[in-house]
């Protein structure tokens, strides 16, 4: 049974027609953590954080206190927050910078002042026209409410807030091509070493990576304590997350969920969430995070919603991007859509996901619309491995960046686990399942 | 005590290798003898790690990972595997990824038989492909500038074009757009390709994707021949391997000098092969793209072909009538001329024809004793300069590869450029401290930032720059002044003063003197210049070229021999055209010129890459020339004609070959003429320097593919490899005139200020009306619209913007010119080009007063 006492702490304005703007977040407590967060040190706002073990909700879950902490001392240090959420079926930012922008603006201060850095930048996907306009005009009103600009509510802390369109490229939701953007260039991944961000990160200087979501934790985090964040879920994935469900479910959409407490099948299942797979159908196959991340069978439906706990299954959590496959479902289909997702938003820099991409995207095509080989399917093994070398998890990569090695993922399980829809294709030149 | 450590050791499969801290791993590997493929990386540029045809296993925190050699600095202890079967299949999945869209075009394509990606997917590729895809098309090819084509599909995006065109050139007219296996270099939509550094990218592109208008189709790599030589297009003296299908030139491709040109070379060097070669060029011995292949001598007023018998014995009693005048004779020109050529031509000058009024520049260069005066700077000094100060033309118009070298360590932090600013330049953009200086200033300018107190009002010096200045030269150390002639309508004696005064204020600065010809740093030091004998020896003065002329035209002096196209490069053409109608004339050139109307014998001489000695570069750098081809018709290289002359004349000057000359040219003078031409793939040595030469760097086929591919001939053999050096010889030192010797440099008279007028800027650009250009179709059309440039307060004040025309009178004539807004023209100047041509036809030139100290003009909007 789903596990369903967690409070809401990031969505928890939603049922307001009028969430996004300043008089409703303030009529519900907005900015009140930011005034706590000013009278705390800002050691000590990091510390809350830190013990909160808020992991990263951006993909890699790596945690934001220790990603703060790794920050290069530095004259200049830049935030740059990460909303250019763009794969297919990933859309709980989105939810976010449309529905609570001054939460994300709120989060951004803290974090800005836990961090001591004056200037942070919100980066957000170019086609989320709505929720560009609502982020803006919560940084204006911010601005106007004393909030952000000089001596934030008379603190002594000045911080400036850039928000800074996307120009559709999915690449740049990684997170050094997002700064190359920033700064002006085409959004090309630089290569990490040397270029970590808390390091070496927009213009040169020691910048904070995060991600929407983590940035809307924060204000909650900060108003009751890391420790109470941390009570929720259990061992390294604490509090609650968001989960865009996707796919064969009867209620398709954005859930927050209390980490490791619930299950896979509770997403899919429970009345709560996804409400079950129409007419009943069995479940052939899940993506549990997002369309980079290898699929699972129903055998791991009880798996528990955490970081670790699908690590070491073999896939993970990453986007908070789950898609559900029923018996009607075509795997290689559903591959050849992912991999023609990737080879189209591959940014061309490097030779093995600029060629392997567009390759495979090929190859998987024909398997799907007729002109398969049997051979196809060792090559396009072979071709994985050739951009993630063992085909391992986590992957290692030929590639500058991650988007190489997310290629193979969808690729690789589907041959895995459903040989024999292969088999069929090539069989009957075309798709079983039109 | 903490120890710098100065060696790492890095372990390359199972060996040990030592390395300077921070040193890239596919260099420190290649060196210990394990080669590692590459596309993307070039020694010249900053690795970017794009094409992963260098990954290697490097063991880390988390295991061995792959990872790319070239972007790898390695640090002690660094574990590296490049030979496992992870490496390995890792290295042939990248290169089957690069050739799954590569179309099989090899057997058209100009790269074959020297392409890196053939060359590589032979020794680390799979053998064969297993793509049965479609593969990615374009449209092919496109032209992205004049003369550079783009083959899309052959593009393996390793971005060593648009990197240099960024990093290297500053040219930002191409880069990458579209993305996926859809990314394509693109040319900029406003801004055709039109750097003059275009043809590096055709070189360094390790696939055909760039191929080079006048090379297209025109041989394959295999039935090339080459030798390594110099360009003298320049001073700068850029090394290059010169290719040729049997006696016909087809491609230069830059030699990756250290000290020079690190590999690169500009479009007018590397593409001004027909007007070498003569094939497309006229017949007109007044045209410019014409050769010479026979000696002429003017009967009844008409040039006509002669044996060279003839024509020697013509010269000789044209020559020794004039010697028996005092004063009678002089000679000018040879500053496109090998060491050896001039310093027998000198010979002929002071023993056979008796006389100092020599002078190999055209009244556009500096007083040359001054120049060897000046305390020296190498180019790499330059570059290593805590300062560099300019006071010269554009030096991307003038001295192209000097520009790039300059700009890549003025680009670095912690070098500054203070630059005087006579006018627009590819350098400004670098600088720290911009101060425009105008016609007859320079000195001026130089004693307000030399001297304490109050700059002179009427300079209009900005005072935070001027205090700034001071602050970054203080006494010269780490200072290197770049000086050149700043305005060609200007008299030298300006920028003299000023360099001298310099020299002076900053006792510790070093110089680099940027005279633009070809050799003419060689030619002075050979002693074709008033005042200086053979090996920088201070001698009685003679007359320079402008007092020559103005000798031959008051008939104090009768004869003159002029070594190559007087009139295509002197400033005043009818002062000069009017001299040579009063004299008698002979001309040794290899090129057609209007200088031969007036000529009464015309004897052909082998031009560059035809001819064999040594030159000197703007450093002093005394490398080797080697010919590649043979001279046409009857040209003869211009030792042998100047041996021969002398003979006519009754002398003799045993020089019966170079190498004759070089060696007495050494063993007089100490000049390392023989040394060099015995050693002709060498970096060269510095002229009066004992430290021994650098040792090469070795070559990298796959960073300027082309190179390799060729058959080596003629003298050494290949770029890269070093030569047996040949035993010292026993020389005297060579001389030093020192700025003491001199005495203080004259200070010019310069008018007052006209308020109504503008003062004149003559200046020479790359793509000129010389031989070079005009007689290579290919860089002719590159010419640029002849235009005014002037400040925008200038043009504003006179109601005009880009594209007015404006009446300009000066010396007299009066000129329509279309006018240019160029803000680094400094306020109260126009500018023209060297030799442009007016709507009409007319010269340019004349606009300028050939005897005064600077010309002013006045102008008015049409």
């Amino acid at each position: 049974m789903a596990v369903l006492d967690a409070p809401r702490i990031v969505t928890s304005r939603l049922a307001y027609e009028d969430s996004h703007t300043l008089a409703r977040y303030l009529a519900t407590g907005g900015y009140a953590a930011l005034r706590k967060a000013l009278s705390l040190h800002p050691e000590q706002v990091a510390a809350e954080v830190d013990q909160a073990s808020l992991l990263g909700r951006g993909g890699a879950g790596f945690p934001a206190g220790r990603k703060w902490s790794m920050l290069r001392p530095s004259e200049v240090a830049y935030l740059v927050v990460n909303g250019d959420e763009s794969e297919p079926a990933t859309f709980k930012d989105h939810l976010l910078v449309e529905r609570d922008p001054h939460q994300l603006v709120e989060g951004v201060i803290i974090a800005a002042y836990a961090l001591q850095v004056n200037r942070a930048f919100i980066y957000l996907r170019g086609e989320f026209a709505l929720g560009l306009e609502r982020v803006q005009a919560a940084v204006n009103e911010a601005y106007d409410h004393g909030a952000l600009g000089r001596n934030v509510f008379g603190s002594g802390f000045s911080l400036d807030v850039v928000v800074h369109p996307g120009a559709g490229a999915y690449i740049c939701g990684e997170e050094t091509a997002l700064l190359e953007g920033l700064e002006g260039k085409r959004g090309f991944p630089r290569i990490k070493p040397p270029f970590f961000p808390a390091a070496q990160g927009l213009y040169g200087e020691p910048t904070v990576v995060n991600n929407v979501e983590t940035m809307s934790n924060l204000p909650w985090i900060v108003l009751n304590g890391g420790a109470a964040f941390a009570a929720l879920g259990a061992g390294r994935s604490t509090g609650t997350r968001l989960f865009a469900l996707a796919g064969r479910v009867n209620r398709p959409g954005v859930y927050e969920v209390e980490m490791v407490k619930n299950t896979f099948r509770d997403l899919i299942y429970d009345p709560a969430f996804g409400g079950g797979v129409p007419g009943d159908r069995p479940v052939k196959a899940f993506i549990p995070g997002g369309v980079s991340a290898p699929w699972f069978g129903p055998d791991q439906l009880d798996l528990p919603l955490g970081q670790d706990e699908v690590g070491a299954q073999g896939s993970m959590l990453g986007s908070g991007s789950v898609v559900v496959l029923d018996d009607t479902s075509c795997a290689v289909r559903a591959a050849w859509r992912i991999t023609k997702f990737f080879s189209r938003e591959s940014c061309g820099q490097c030779t093995p996901c600029r060629e392997g991409s567009g390759w495979i995207e090929r190859a998987m095509y024909r398997l799907e619309h007729g002109g398969g080989r049997v051979e196809d399917l060792d090559l396009l093994l072979d071709l994985c491995d050739n951009i993630a070398p063992g085909l391992t998890w986590p992957p290692q990569q030929t590639t500058i960046c991650v988007l190489g090695p997310s290629i193979p993922s969808s690729v690789h399980a589907a041959i895995e686990m459903f040989k024999d829809e292969f088999l069929a294709h090539v069989e009957t030149q075309g798709c079983p399942f039109d | 005590m903490t120890e710098t450590r100065t060696t790492v050791t890095v372990t390359v499969n199972g060996r040990a290798v030592a390395a300077a801290p921070g040193e890239l791993l596919i260099d420190v590997a290649e060196r210990a003898g394990t080669y590692i493929p590459r596309f993307c990386y070039h020694p010249r540029m900053e690795p970017v790690g794009v094409c992963r045809m260098c990954l290697v296993e490097v063991e880390g925190p988390r295991g061995a990972t792959l990872q790319p050699a070239c972007y790898q600095h390695v640090n002690d202890g660094m574990v590296v595997t490049t030979d496992s079967p992870k490496v390995k299949k890792a290295q042939e999945g990248v290169l089957e990824f690069l050739l799954a869209n590569h179309p099989l075009d090899c057997p058209v394509c100009d790269k074959g038989g020297e392409c890196p990606l053939q060359d590589q997917a032979l020794t680390h590729g799979p053998g064969e492909t297993r793509f049965v895809e479609e593969k990615r098309h374009f449209v092919k090819p496109i032209e992205i500038g004049p003369l550079v084509l783009l083959d899309r599909e052959r593009c393996i995006q390793c971005a060593r074009c648009t990197r240099f065109a960024a990093e290297v050139a500053g040219d930002t007219e191409i880069a990458f757009a579209g993305r996926g296996d859809q990314i394509e270099v693109a040319p900029s939509p406003e801004h055709p390709f039109t750097s003059v550094f275009s043809g590096n990218t055709v070189q360094i592109c390790p696939v055909g994707a760039l191929t080079a208008t006048p090379y297209r189709f025109a041989a394959r790599p295999w039935d090339l021949e080459q030798v390594e030589s110099t360009c003298t297009q320049c001073a700068v003296g850029c090394r290059l391997a010169v290719q040729s299908s049997g006696n016909r030139l087809t491609r230069v491709l830059g030699v990756d000098s250290d000290p020079v040109n690190h590999g690169w070379l500009c479009d007018k060097g590397r593409f001004t092969l027909d007007a070498i070669d003569g094939h497309e060029g006229s017949r007109d011995p007044l045209d410019p793209s014409s050769r010479i292949t026979s000696p002429l001598v003017r009967r009844d007023g008409t040039l006509v072909e002669a044996t060279w018998g003839e024509a020697l014995a013509r010269a000789a009693e044209l020559l020794g009538a004039a010697r028996a005048h005092d004063g009678g004779v002089g000679v000018i020109g040879g500053a496109a001329l090998t060491n050896e050529s001039a310093y027998a031509w000198a010979r002929v000058a002071r023993e056979v024809l008796g006389t100092e009024h020599v002078d190999a520049q055209y009244g556009d260069g500096l007083d040359a004793r001054r120049v060897l005066a000046l305390p020296g700077a190498t180019i790499d000094d330059a570059c290593a300069a805590r300062v560099v100060v300019t006071l010269c033309g554009d030096p991307r118009e003038e001295l192209p590869v000097l520009f790039l070298r300059l700009r890549g360590a003025l680009a670095r932090r912690g070098h500054d450029l203070v630059e005087l600013a006579v006018g627009p330049s590819a350098l400004h953009p670098l600088a720290t401290v911009s101060i425009p200086v105008r016609p007859g200033e320079a000195h001026r300018v130089i004693d307000a930032l030399a001297d304490e107190g109050r700059a002179p009002a009427d300079l209009a010096l900005d005072e935070d720059a001027r205090a700034r200045a001071r602050e970054l030269l203080g006494d010269g150390e780490g200072v290197v002044v770049v000086a050149g002639r700043t305005n060609l309508a200007e008299d030298p004696a300006v920028v003299e003063r000023a360099l001298t005064r310099l020299a002076e204020a900053l006792p510790r600065a070093r110089f680099l003197v940027a005279s633009r010809r070809g050799n003419v740093r060689g030619a002075i030091d050979a002693g074709l210049a008033p005042g200086l004998r053979p090996g920088r020896v201070l001698g009685a003065g003679g007359r320079d070229t402008l007092a020559q002329l103005a000798a031959l035209r008051e008939g104090a002096q009768r004869a003159v021999l002029v070594l190559g196209d007087l009139l295509g490069n002197v400033l005043d053409r009818a002062g000069a055209a009017a001299a040579l109608e009063r004299a008698d004339v002979v001309a040794v050139t290899g090129h057609g010129g209007a200088t031969l109307a007036h000529a009464d014998v015309v004897l052909p001489a082998a031009v560059q890459h035809e001819r064999t000695g040594t030159v000197t570069n703007l450093e002093g750098r005394v490398t080797a020339v080697v010919p590649k081809i043979v001279a046409p018709g009857a040209a003869w290289p211009d030792v042998a004609i100047a041996a021969e002359l002398a003979r006519a004349l009754g002398a003799e000057l045993a020089m019966d070959s170079v190498e004759d000359a070089a060696r007495a040219y050494e063993v007089s003078t100490g000049y390392p003429a023989l040394t060099v031409l015995l050693d002709a793939t060498s970096e060269g040595r510095l002229a009066g320097s004992a430290s021994a030469p650098a040792p090469r760097r070795p070559l990298d086929p796959m960073a300027f593919p082309g190179i390799r591919s060729a058959a080596w001939v003629g003298l050494g053999e290949s770029a890269g490899d070093v030569a047996e050096s040949a035993p010292p010889l026993a020389v005297p030192p060579l001389a030093a005139p020192a700025l003491a010797d001199l005495g203080p440099a004259p200070s010019p008279e310069v008018p007052g200020r006209d308020a109504y007028g503008l003062a004149l800027r003559v200046a020479p650009r790359l793509y000129d009306h010389g031989v070079a250009v005009a007689g290579s179709p290919a860089l002719a059309a590159l010419v640029g619209p002849t235009e005014a440039r002037l400040h925008p307060g200038d043009l504003d004040r006179l109601g005009l913007d880009t594209g007015g025309r404006l009446l300009v009178r000066g010396a007299g004539r009066t000129l329509e010119l279309t006018v240019a807004r160029d803000a680094q023209v400094p306020r109260g100047v126009l500018e023209v080009a060297f030799g442009a041509l007016g709507d009409g036809g007319e010269d340019v030139n004349a606009l300028a007063d050939p005897d005064a100290v600077i010309t002013q003009v006045k102008v008015e909007a049409r």
